[in-house]
């Protein structure tokens, strides 16, 4: 709703309705506990950050590298080839500048999520490259960040991994020369 | 518009209590691509549109058709993902061949079932948030009251009950994709632990994982696919009032209405006549009784007096579930119905192994969504 509308039509709620009870409602809330097994794939591919390496899986017919790896290649139905280590280093693909969080919180300093394209996975050019990663950048100005950035992974101390995702604290501006 | 639709490819992967060797991708990639592989199709050049079957609460993900693509070979192409069971997905595969518009159609349903590890209180979720929920019963209830109703009004004994037990865990012994096989007596079935009365914990499907695949045809492209296409002559498909307050809870009429519908198609009149074996639904021991009355096998009363005397058993006059059901292989989630279909066709193909029936030429599928719904599916398949 915006303050611009004066007049809305119906009859507004407040806090204190609720609370009077004027206001009838069931709350529930899920149980829903998942332990999703992660295969072959997703778990070399986890097992991998925990070394701080970044797999990804290749397939030489679609001249294609996927991350996170796969068993199969979409486009051709095959196996994947192998499964390759890619450098943490790349090329912002896309971002954006989020002003509301996960939990729904409005803020002023925003979180840049961004898909960025591996190096590595850029050695088969040959059609289109999907070498790339979905995370975070950090340690960079919101204002400063565009399209063919490039950016290098900031890694949890080996000590502090424990095969996710986070492995990977965010990514970071390449300082060009 | 295509008159006849084949079943021309199935493949499967599993059934067993838990497999965390692979992800829920792998598993679904293993099933299709022996089911493209048997039909001879390639999914990325022939297959046209694919349907798959699943839960977001059972998956853990929401809007989960996005993630079924890669794995089918289906990214790019004519896909949709159906809240039901695996008949309701076969229906639809079957009614997009039928509409012209498609002549090859894959449908996929799977099970992660271990991977879920509040599958009651994800079930909970089922009862009505507002009438049902606040009571705080397990959803199990709504089974032990409904077995409890259709005891009364038939006759049928819980020993009846038992013997589906015995007989599906026993046949699933036949079958090497089956997790639960077992030869038990009917009082070790009769002496477990009560779940509802007069449900008894031994009485229900334990949970299982797997995938299905198969792959449907028009019959211009199954000429050159199979020489042996598997028929379906005829589908229905039928829910009940959701209502716990209102439902008749005896009898299943969801289920007689979907198979009174499959029969028109198929120009049934009589399937006790026509159909040489069924796989039904047995995700607890009654409901196999319940069902096949309400398919009109039986007369309501009678189904339990003939299981026990081994009306339905492979070498009865009716096999019902010889792959061991839902009992012997599992409790699959949405591939449920999937997982019988698979055990008709193998069965009409000749391919059943050790448990093969002899001279079947039309075979019946019957699948039923779970507590707490009256949701319920018919297919009728012939060689």
């Amino acid at each position: 709703m915006t303050a611009n509308i004066k007049d809305f039509p119906g009859t507004p709620l407040s806090e204190k309705d609720f609370k009077e009870g004027k206001i009838l409602f069931n709350h529930d809330a899920l149980k829903g506990d998942f332990a999703w097994d992660t295969g072959i794939a997703i778990g070399s591919y986890l097992a991998a950050l925990k070394d701080g390496v970044i797999l990804g899986a290749a397939c030489y017919t679609c001249n294609k590298i996927v991350v996170p790896p796969r068993t199969v290649c979409e486009w051709c139905f095959n196996p994947m080839d192998e499964y390759i280590p890619l450098m943490d280093s790349g090329t912002i693909n896309t971002f954006s500048l989020c002003y509301v969080t996960w939990d729904v919180k409005r803020i002023e300093e925003p979180e840049i999520p961004a898909v960025i394209m591996l190096d590595g996975a850029s050695s088969l050019d040959s059609g289109p490259i999907m070498g790339g990663i979905m995370h975070l950048l950090g340690e960079v100005e919101p204002e400063q960040v565009h399209i063919g950035m490039r950016v290098k992974a900031v890694w949890k101390p080996p000590e502090e991994r424990e095969g996710s995702i986070t492995d990977i604290l965010y990514f970071k501006p390449i300082e060009e020369e | 518009m295509n008159e006849r639709v084949a079943i021309v490819g199935v493949g499967w992967a599993g059934f067993r209590p838990a497999t965390p060797e692979l992800s829920y991708k792998e598993l679904m990639y293993d099933a299709a691509v022996r089911a493209y592989t048997d039909a001879g199709v390639n999914p990325r050049r022939d297959v046209e549109s694919f349907v798959t079957v699943a839960e977001d609460f059972h998956e853990g993900v929401s809007i989960f058709d996005e993630y079924v693509p890669d794995q089918l070979g289906a990214a790019l192409k004519s896909m949709q993902t159906i809240c039901g069971d695996g008949l309701h997905g076969l229906a639809t595969a079957y009614m997009l061949v039928r509409t012209g518009q498609f002549d090859i159609v894959a449908v996929e349903g799977h099970s992660k079932a271990s991977n879920l590890l509040t599958k009651d209180e994800v079930t909970a979720y089922a009862q009505d948030p507002v009438l049902n929920r606040p009571l705080r019963f397990n959803t199990h209830f709504v089974a032990g009251m409904e077995m409890n109703r259709y005891l009364y009004e038939t006759g049928t004994t819980r020993a009846q009950c038992a013997a589906v037990v015995v007989k599906n865990r026993f046949n699933a012994l036949a079958n090497p994709s089956a997790a639960y096989g077992a030869d038990l007596a009917l009082e070790d079935v009769l002496s477990g632990p009560m779940l509802s009365t007069p449900l008894g914990r031994r009485e229900v499907a334990d949970h299982a994982d797997g995938a299905i695949t198969m792959v449907l045809a028009s019959e211009q492209a199954a000429q050159h696919l199979t020489d042996i296409p598997i028929w379906i002559e005829g589908v229905g498909w039928c829910n009940d009032s959701p209502s716990l307050e209102s439902r008749p809870w005896g009898q299943a009429l969801y289920t007689t209405q979907a198979a009174q519908m499959a029969y028109r198609q198929a120009r049934i009149n009589n399937p006790l006549q026509v159909i040489d074996f069924a796989e039904v639904d047995d995700i607890y021991a009654y409901k196999e009784l319940q069902t096949l009355e309400a398919l009109g096998f039986f007369r309501p009363g009678e189904a339990g007096e003939l299981t026990a005397d081994g009306f339905t058993t492979p070498a009865g006059e009716l096999p019902v579930n010889v792959s061991g059901g839902s009992l012997g292989w599992g409790h699959l989630f949405e591939a449920t119905g999937l997982a019988r279909a698979l055990e008709v066709v193998l069965q009409l193909r000749g391919e059943a192994g050790v448990r093969q029936l002899e001279d079947v030429e039309v075979g019946l599928v019957q699948s039923w969504r779970g507590i707490p719904t009256t949701s319920g599916a018919v297919a009728i398949l012939s060689n």
